[in-house]
């Protein structure tokens, strides 16, 4: 009887990876059922390399985020001279290879298809908000009939199937990707790049260049850079930086930590770096552990989520003020000017979310558009603070200084009342 | 299912908990098509089935691994984490090249038999609640993965990837398998002395100790299968990214809605009662609701509340039907316990 | 029938707590899994003082029970609903929701504190309302009523509110959460958080010493014999519910305080409450556990986390830590409550109400046993609870 009870799972086990095998050469005999355009891309994907700022430089580098040859292009891009209106920095980028669109240019209204990954935090969801506004502007101009949004809720699994949907039952004419994860998605942005239709990537990248452009402020190793110089330039060797970073394995904020590590490191500056969940009761605890341990000069976070929480556990330990890089989230630029703290607020361009939908209108007016489109990242000074504070009066601790939609019909009481569709 | 819900029982009730599961399927795929086609879609095209089906499968597998658990009489929270790291460690293991296939998948499965076996024994020997033992183990291989995969890793050869990405006409091939899964899985229940025992033991335990029955052996088997089936389904996960994933698995939620799943699926959550018949129902019955929000693109967050509406709201009806049965525990023999599968 | 057990069986439960010197009581009690997290936590706060002597001063020490107050405020709601033999996992939305309302509706407006406390302590009891009547009445179980709400309310809160986005509410109604009474000796300041987590344990033991906790723990403990005793079980239960969704209400407005408004604030509450419970030596499954060792888990969760900070201990590894410590302590506890507790008794009850078990809770046995007395308020241990934090 013990004999047989054992078997049975391992017979069950057994014929599991059986037929897990079958199926699989199944589908190999019968190529005829697997549309070809369904196929993941035989050929390996494209590394990394200096053109994809936003990614790892080979499939699965797992112990380090740090990319040398990234980080020196980022480090350039930051002083680069961005072609185009300051004005209207979500249209300007670096001077690069531009993709012809001649073939897509067509009259009439198209129909975009979004395959978001979420709007799980304040900085996605203030963008989808601008995002919907810039929609409005150019449905009355007649360039797009309509958006159909699915929303992938930060599951790579859901966000591929939601790709999917869209190439079969979508009625398409372009397609917009902001990717949940950079190696996952890959395989289903080939498959939208292989209906022909113009595909936009924005945010995060994937480890393919076929899309038609992929936009995208500068980057994660800029962020680091831009912050942690600035905290070395204010603080002495051998002082004690506290990073408070969001989760681990992602790679657009591992690649922030990577470039702020490292000059930490080179510039004799204690770091001790910690995940949070961005929640301010854990940032809070953290600090003032860390301020019951010794003396904290520093804060570094890789989002401003919580920013508050970090400032006022200085506060209520009552001891002074740390040099700190936040965000360009309000609650922060607020504190920030209320408290008087020596501090930086970098910048994640939140106005990248205008980009995708004014891309489509060139691809189909055939304007030629950046192959990689970079956006400026500048970072918010001392000096600029009032300025971004005036310019958003009125709007929500969660909502960004630097969304870039001032000059679209909804302004401001969209963002006020913040109102996601 | 029409013989399941005409099918005449000893009991009172004239419809089997399983034919209210698919009764409320069948309501939520009539409400569906009608949604669908006011969003001016058709939900019967093949591309629509073929996406509804993709999201049965994933959720299938765990789901069906949970039913057995939860069946146990214990819970199993570890599920997503097993997920992702099987991915992982079949991914790395491939390295992208097709002659890794084989190691990857036995190598990938042995690991997450391991975990479960890990499980079944902290729960029957050392006597640890289920959700405890499989919370304790969540955060185990959490902190693993957060510590040794900062990222994607791995990468799944193209003869794997087809499994994730290949249709016989509209039908993925990875429901399929986890149709092939859940076949072989009811045979286990209703076939085998250990799965009549299965029933026995999370039914009442002490009652299946006195009777002679070894309590040990279903309890740690099932929580063998569902890891080993959770495992499948990080393969599958591993088939469709073409990398593994650290948080896939978290990412999917499979944990909880693995158990919503298994509980809309009419199976008592203290276990002893319950089939993967109802279970395969209720991942259909989420799935459907996925795509018909998805299709009418509903606001992620209302997504949430409907969820969380409609499990509550099915699982009222479905315990309503059934409030009226003999207490459970009356007079159940190992034979009653081994016909509710049938049932 | 079982609530008379109860009773009888208190008797001699009191006459062995009045047997043997204070000191053999008290290290009677401490071999109970209700006592040894109190154990626990002396030993973790032994260690975390090692790791760092700053934290041992009465200042750090007050402040870090202002800290862990929430989380142990909700664990003792927890309490009352796992005690009956019930899940609570809606505990986390609730107290997202609280926080999100407080910042929404009282804004920078001191004038619509007591309007908006009122309004969140009335959703407070709505929600342990519908939880606990969907439980009782609708027969749904209760992980999945509690899945349900958790889903439900931070969707719609989040749906409400835009992302939950507007700014912290006003200072003077943060200062529940932020502040305390200043310029006290020893210790500098007392948190009002650790003044509200006293009122409230206090509050906790003497309602469980009342006839309401001893009916609860006999609900969980078998219901359908508190049931045939005549107690309205639904209606126990369903005021366990409240009293957890009241909990979170507390545990939000000191959140809103402590750390201000953030959608993430609460999230994953649930969990860490019943693993704060479970740690207390309170039985998955109900019928056994008191109410301070649920809040001593809290402390005892929450000095491990401190210890793994002061130790350096990669930020990665926590998870790892922490599901060790959980898998171990139920395990000795179990143990403990089967083996340490009445070596000479042997009965098969004892094992069928095994943790190893949740539909233990509803099998026959020898209700009211022993071990639902252990479980009793004993003042040395409350002495020793002071004395520790």
């Amino acid at each position: 009887m013990r004999r047989k009870m054992l078997t049975a799972p391992l017979a069950a086990v057994a014929a599991l990876a059986m037929l897990a095998a079958c199926s699989t050469d199944d589908s190999l005999d019968d190529p005829a059922t697997s549309e070809s355009a369904e196929d993941p891309a035989g050929e390996e994907p494209a590394e990394g390399g200096e053109d994809e700022g936003e990614e790892p430089a080979e499939d699965g580098s797992s112990d380090d985020w740090f990319d040398q040859a990234v980080y020196d292009t980022q480090y350039e891009q930051r002083t680069a001279t961005f072609e185009g209106d300051p004005n209207a920095p979500h249209l300007q980028y670096i001077d690069g290879p531009m993709t012809d669109t001649s073939e897509f240019a067509s009259e009439g209204a198209k129909k975009v298809c979004f395959s978001n990954a979420s709007i799980s935090n304040p900085w996605r969801q203030t963008g989808w908000i601008t995002m919907n506004e810039q929609l409005k502007v150019l449905q009355e101009s007649g360039v797009i009939s309509e958006m159909e949004t699915r929303d992938a809720q930060d599951d790579d699994n859901t966000q591929i199937a939601d790709i999917d949907y869209f190439i079969n039952e979508g009625n398409c004419d372009a397609f917009v990707i902001s990717p949940s994860s950079t190696a996952a998605l890959t395989p289903a942005v080939e498959r939208a790049c292989d209906t022909g239709l113009p595909v936009v990537v924005f945010d995060r990248g994937v480890e393919t260049d076929c899309a038609t452009t992929f936009i995208h402020p500068i980057g994660g190793f800029a962020w680091g850079i831009d912050t942690a110089e600035f905290l070395v330039d204010n603080l002495e060797e051998g002082d004690k930086v506290v990073a408070l970073r969001i989760l681990p394995g992602v790679d657009v904020l591992e690649h922030r930590w990577a470039a702020a590590e490292k000059i930490f490191s080179e510039n004799g500056i204690e770091a001790v770096d910690y995940f949070t969940g961005a929640d301010p009761t854990e940032i809070k605890k953290i600090i003032s552990d860390e301020l019951a341990k010794g003396d904290v000069q520093g804060v570094w976070m890789d989002a401003g989520d919580g920013a508050v929480a970090a400032i006022e556990a200085f506060e209520d330990a009552g001891v002074d003020y740390p040099v700190m890089t936040g965000e360009d989230e309000m609650s922060f630029l607020r504190k920030w000017e209320e408290t008087g703290l020596t501090g930086l607020a970098p910048v994640y361009s939140n106005f990248q979310w205008r980009t995708p939908l004014l891309a489509v209108e060139k691809i189909f007016a055939g304007e030629e558009i950046p192959t990689e489109w970079v956006l400026p990242q500048t970072p918010i000074t001392e000096a600029e603070r009032a300025d971004f504070l005036a310019a958003n009066e009125g709007m929500p601790d969660g909502h960004y200084a630097k969304f870039g939609g001032e000059d679209l019909p909804g302004y401001p009481q969209v963002w006020q009342e913040r109102v996601i569709p | 299912m029409s013989t399941a819900t005409t099918t005449p029982t000893r009991r009172r009730a004239p419809v089997t908990s399983t034919g209210i599961v698919f009764i409320v399927l069948a309501l939520t795929i009539v409400a569906g098509a009608i949604l669908t086609a006011m969003a001016g879609r058709n939900f019967f095209s093949p591309g629509n089935i073929s996406a509804i089906l993709t999201g049965t499968s994933i959720l299938g597998f765990i789901a069906i691994g949970q039913t057995l658990v939860i069946l146990a009489g214990s819970l199993d929270l570890s599920v997503p984490y097993v997920t992702s790291l099987t991915s992982l460690v079949a991914g790395v293991i491939m390295a992208g090249q097709t002659s890794n296939i084989v190691l990857g998948v036995v190598v990938a499965l042995g690991v997450s038999a391991l975990i479960g076996l890990a499980n079944g024994l902290v729960v029957t020997l050392l006597d640890v609640h289920g959700f405890i033992a499989t919370l304790g183990m969540g955060l185990i291989l959490a902190g693993y993965l957060a510590t040794n995969y900062k990222g994607s890793a791995g990468s799944a050869p193209r003869d794997f990837r087809l499994i994730g990405a290949t249709n016989i006409g509209p039908v993925p091939v990875s429901t399929l398998i986890m149709l092939g899964c859940a076949v072989l899985v009811i045979l286990l229940l209703r076939r085998t002395r250990i799965g009549h025992h299965l029933y026995a033991v999370g039914g009442n335990r002490e009652v299946a100790r006195m009777s002679g029955l070894h309590t040990t052996t279903p309890v740690v088997m099932a929580h063998v299968l569902c890891s080993v089936l959770a495992g499948m389904a990080g393969l599958l996960l591993l088939a469709r990214l073409s990398v593994g994933s650290p948080t896939i698995g978290a990412q999917g939620g499979y944990d909880l809605m693995s158990i919503a799943a298994v509980v809309l699926g009419g199976t008592v959550l203290a276990g002893g009662k319950g089939n993967i018949l109802g279970t395969l129902g209720g991942v259909a019955i989420f799935a459907v609701m996925d795509n018909v929000m998805g299709v009418m693109e509903v606001n992620p967050f209302l997504k949430d509340v409907v969820r969380g509406v409609v499990i509550i709201a099915a699982v009222a009806v479905y315990a309503r039907r059934t409030a009226g049965r003999p207490p459970r525990f009356g007079r159940q023999s190992l034979g009653d316990a081994a016909l509710q599968e049938a049932r | 029938m079982s609530t008379g057990t109860t009773t009888v069986d208190r008797a001699p439960g009191l006459l062995a707590e009045r047997q043997g010197s204070p000191l053999q009581r008290l290290a009677r009690t401490l071999g109970t899994p209700g006592g040894a997290v109190f154990i626990l936590c002396g030993v973790l706060l032994a260690a975390v003082v090692a790791a760092n002597p700053n934290f041992g001063e009465p200042g750090s020490l007050i402040r870090f029970i202002g800290r862990t107050a929430p989380i142990a405020i909700a664990a003792m709601g927890q309490y009352f609903v796992i005690v009956s033999g019930e899940f609570d996992l809606s505990m986390g939305s609730v107290v997202t929701m609280q926080v999100v309302i407080s910042g929404n509706l009282i804004g920078q407006d001191e004038s619509r504190i007591l309007p908006v406390m009122l309004l969140m302590v009335a959703l407070g009891i709505l929600v342990g309302l519908v939880n606990g009547l969907a439980t009782t009445l609708l027969r749904v179980p209760s992980f999945i009523v509690t899945l349900g709400t958790m889903l439900a309310l931070s969707g719609l809160v989040l749906y409400l509110t835009g992302g939950a986005a507007t700014g912290n509410p006003v200072d003077s109604f943060r200062q529940i959460g932020r502040g305390g009474i200043r310029d006290v000796p020893v210790v500098d300041i007392i948190p009002y958080p650790a003044i509200i987590l006293v009122a409230l344990a206090v509050g906790a033991v003497l309602l469980m010493r009342r006839p309401y906790g001893r009916t609860l723990i006999a609900a969980g403990d078998n219901p359908e014999a508190t049931h045939l005793a005549g107690a309205p079980v639904w209606w126990v239960k369903t005021r366990a519910f409240i009293l957890s969704s009241l909990a979170a209400t507390v545990a939000g407005i000191i959140l809103v305080g402590y750390a201000g408004v953030h959608p993430s604030v609460g999230r994953g509450y649930e969990f860490t409450a019943i693993t704060a419970v479970v740690l207390g030596g309170v039985v998955l499954g109900g019928g056994r556990g008191w109410v301070l060792s649920a809040a001593a888990g809290a402390f005892a969760l929450e000095l491990l986390f401190t210890l793994l900070n002061f130790l350096g201990v990669a930020s990665t590894w926590r998870d790892t830590v922490q599901g060790v410590i959980i898998i171990l302590a139920v395990a000795a506890a179990g143990k403990a409550w089967r083996a340490g507790l009445r070596p000479r008794r042997r009965d098969p009850a004892t094992t069928a109400q095994s943790p190893g078990s949740p539909a233990g809770a509803t099998t026959p046995h020898t209700p009211g046993s022993p071990a639902g007395e252990t479980t009793g308020p004993t003042p040395p241990v409350q002495g020793t609870t002071t004395g520790e934090n």
